[in-house]
């Protein structure tokens, strides 16, 4: 904020006022169109999944209001008549495995291309990110086969397998940012204090690289719940499927849509996590290495 | 307590494209506190980082305590190391900070307490132990530092300008009481400072060094006496050594070294005089600096306040200077020579 001195701020008071006013307003109306934005989607689904058939295809009936008794019969046939359960399950599962092979090896491999490699380092990073961006509609087919040589066909282990090929060059990439601003003096320090290298990094760059490994934990979490194609690809049977998949093949059937059940599906999943990330942004990444060296 | 020693160790980075430490041979005696004096990029960090096992030297040996230590890990060394940028560990707070050497030691805890209590009392951060990095000061964060340095009884301490941080009169009492703590374990250290007073003021020797080399080591009177050669006249003393050339030599003398006529006039054969042109002059109380021109030289006269030197530009006067005061140093190399009177006295200007 600027702080004026005392005379300058009296003489633009007149002016001022009626300029801070004006983006005060462009501040709000920007803010709430944002929020607005982001929290229609998410109105309309919890309302949908409530309404009963009768309400929701009457082209009559106002669509922001529950014209019939909201119901929890959507929720029931998605709980108990399809196998949203294992879906659950099964996601949960793979974004576990996934999550901790990608931060293992993502870890040493950020430290390492930060600290080891030099300039190549820093340039490899960028080549890495690159192999992110090729399109997984392009490397199923090949992955396909691969899949196949490993005997993982139609099971939930393909993904758990195939995924960290994209988390770990997106999250390798990620990492290297942060691995960049951990003062490097604190391993040297801990070195000098009476740890090796390794016992060194471990008191001092991981614990200060935190918000960095959680960051790569929500991406890669992030990232395996809303794959589609690969899931799509290599699994068949509803016992292996995903939330993405499994929900999306059972309740669209034919070309009739269950659209409460997949709208119950998807806040489901959404909601909590989105609570999640919100309590451990907060909570991690603001101002953890400040006041590690001067300046 | 050690003897460090380095002998002819060199470090070149990029391959051998920068040479930033070129065949320095240092000494220390045991518990001597020694100070390492350069211009900025002269090299300082990089010889105390080899020392500490941080950076391999590209050639030559590192002893501590006679025992050639180049293979040895840092740790391996028993050392206590400051940083130039304090590297307090960010996620722990200050008492975890003090005790991490202690913990890396496995040293129990109740004398953990204890040494962290005493270091933190000598330097007077005792209120701030629960304290994260982040919300100390920046002198607060450098007695951290030293604390952290002092719990571990090492063999030696390498300090990096770990002063620079501090406000004028904190780093005179920081100083005094550094040098009041190194006295009193009398753990040998070496300390480095691009801070001229600091360094004749705490060292028991300082070791000059410009590019990479050593340029002079010795008490603060021999090098501020005896300069080894014309940069170590002009990098110490404020304003440095005038330096006037005489055929292929350099007569230097210090600012303080000019004085008037007495009253009895001068004997020529053990002063050598000249005349200085006055261009401006600095009042400063107990003193004044003569700014002039002589023989076509910047030169710079010290003298008392109330002397009688012509104050307006333009104004002459003869000085004089003690042959025991004048060095001789060669005009080429800037090399000390053995002071040979006969040249000075047939390029006497009176
Ligand atoms: N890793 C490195 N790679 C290349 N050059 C380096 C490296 N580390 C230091 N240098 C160079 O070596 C020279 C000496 O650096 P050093 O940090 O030892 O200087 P210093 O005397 O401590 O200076 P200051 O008083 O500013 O701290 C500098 O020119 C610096 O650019
Ligand atoms: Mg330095």
């Amino acid at each position: 904020m600027a702080t004026l001195p005392p005379t300058q701020r009296f003489a633009s008071e007149g002016s001022g006022r009626g300029k801070q006013f004006l983006a005060r307003t462009v501040l709000y109306a920007t803010a709430v169109i944002f929020s607005l934005f982001a929290f229609i989607p998410f109105a309309w689904m919890i309302m949908t999944m409530f309404k009963t058939n009768n309400d929701l295809y009457n082209p009559r009936n106002n669509p922001f209001l529950y014209n019939d008794p909201p119901t929890l019969s959507n929720l029931d046939l998605l709980w108990n008549d399809t196998s949203f359960r294992t879906f659950i399950f099964n996601t949960f599962l793979i974004a576990l495995v996934v999550m901790a092979v990608t931060v293992i090896i993502v870890v040493p491999a950020a430290y390492s291309l930060v600290r080891l490699a030099g300039r190549w380092g820093s340039n490899l990073g960028i080549l890495i990110f690159l192999v992110y961006l090729v399109p997984p509609t392009l490397l199923f087919i090949p992955l396909t086969g691969v899949v196949a040589d490993l005997g993982l066909q139609n099971s939930k282990w393909s993904m758990a397998l195939v995924y960290p090929t994209f988390t770990i060059p997106f999250c390798t990439w990620l990492m290297m940012g942060f691995m960049r601003s951990v003062p490097w003096e604190i391993e040297e320090q801990a070195m000098i204090d009476g740890y090796s290298r390794i016992g060194a990094i471990w008191r001092t760059v991981i614990p200060v690289s935190i918000p960095g490994i959680l960051t790569v934990v929500i991406f890669s979490f992030t990232l395996t719940l809303h794959e589609f194609v690969y899931s799509l690809a290599f699994v068949q049977s509803s016992g292996e499927k995903t939330v993405s998949v499994g929900v999306f093949t059972e309740l669209i059937r034919g070309d009739v849509f269950f659209w409460q059940s997949l709208m119950a599906a998807a806040a489901l999943v959404a909601i909590p996590v989105a609570l999640l990330y919100n309590y451990f942004l907060d909570r991690f990444i603001a101002g953890f290495t400040l006041g590690a060296v001067k300046g | 307590m050690a003897i460090v020693e380095t002998r002819k160790i060199t470090k070149e980075f990029d391959g051998g494209a920068v040479k930033v430490v070129k065949d320095i041979d240092i000494k220390t005696v045991d518990g001597e506190f020694l100070v390492l004096l350069g211009p900025s990029g002269c090299g300082k960090t990089t010889l105390l980082r080899m020392i500490g096992g941080l950076e391999h030297p590209t050639s030559g040996q590192i002893l501590i305590a006679d025992q050639v230590v180049n293979h040895l890990p840092p740790r391996a060394r028993q050392i206590a190391m400051v940083f130039q940028s304090y590297a307090l560990y960010p996620h722990m707070n200050v008492k975890g900070n003090i005790a991490f050497p202690l913990k890396a030691a496995n040293i129990d805890k109740e004398e953990q307490k204890r040494r962290v209590d005493w270091a933190a009392g000598i330097l007077g951060i005792d209120h701030l132990l629960d304290r994260k990095p982040r919300q100390l000061s920046g002198g607060q964060r450098q007695r951290v530092a030293l604390a952290r340095a002092l719990v571990r009884e090492p063999n030696v301490f390498l300090l990096d300008e770990p002063l620079s941080n501090l406000d004028a009169q904190r780093r005179a009492s920081a100083r005094d009481e550094l040098q009041r703590f190194q006295h009193e374990i009398g753990t040998t250290t070496i300390y480095v400072t691009h801070d001229q007073v600091e360094a004749m003021g705490m060292g028991h020797r300082i070791a000059v060094i410009e590019g990479g080399t050593v340029r002079q080591i010795g008490t603060p009177r021999d090098i501020y006496e005896d300069p080894a050669d014309t940069f170590v006249a002009t990098f110490l003393g404020s304003p440095p050594m005038n330096l006037i050339p005489r055929g292929d030599e350099l007569i230097g003398f210090r600012p303080e070294n000019f004085h008037l006529a007495p009253d009895g006039g001068v004997d020529s054969s053990t002063s050598l005089s000249f005349k200085l042109t006055s261009i401006r002059e600095e009042y400063l109380g107990s003193e004044k600096l003569v700014y002039g021109e002589l023989e076509g030289e910047r030169t710079v006269a010290r003298m008392a306040a109330n002397a009688d030197v012509p104050a307006a530009e333009g104004g002459e006067v003869t000085l004089f200077v003690d042959n025991a005061d004048l060095r001789v140093f060669d005009r080429e190399s800037g090399l000390r020579k053995e002071s040979a009177p006969a040249t000075i006295a047939t390029g006497s200007g009176s």
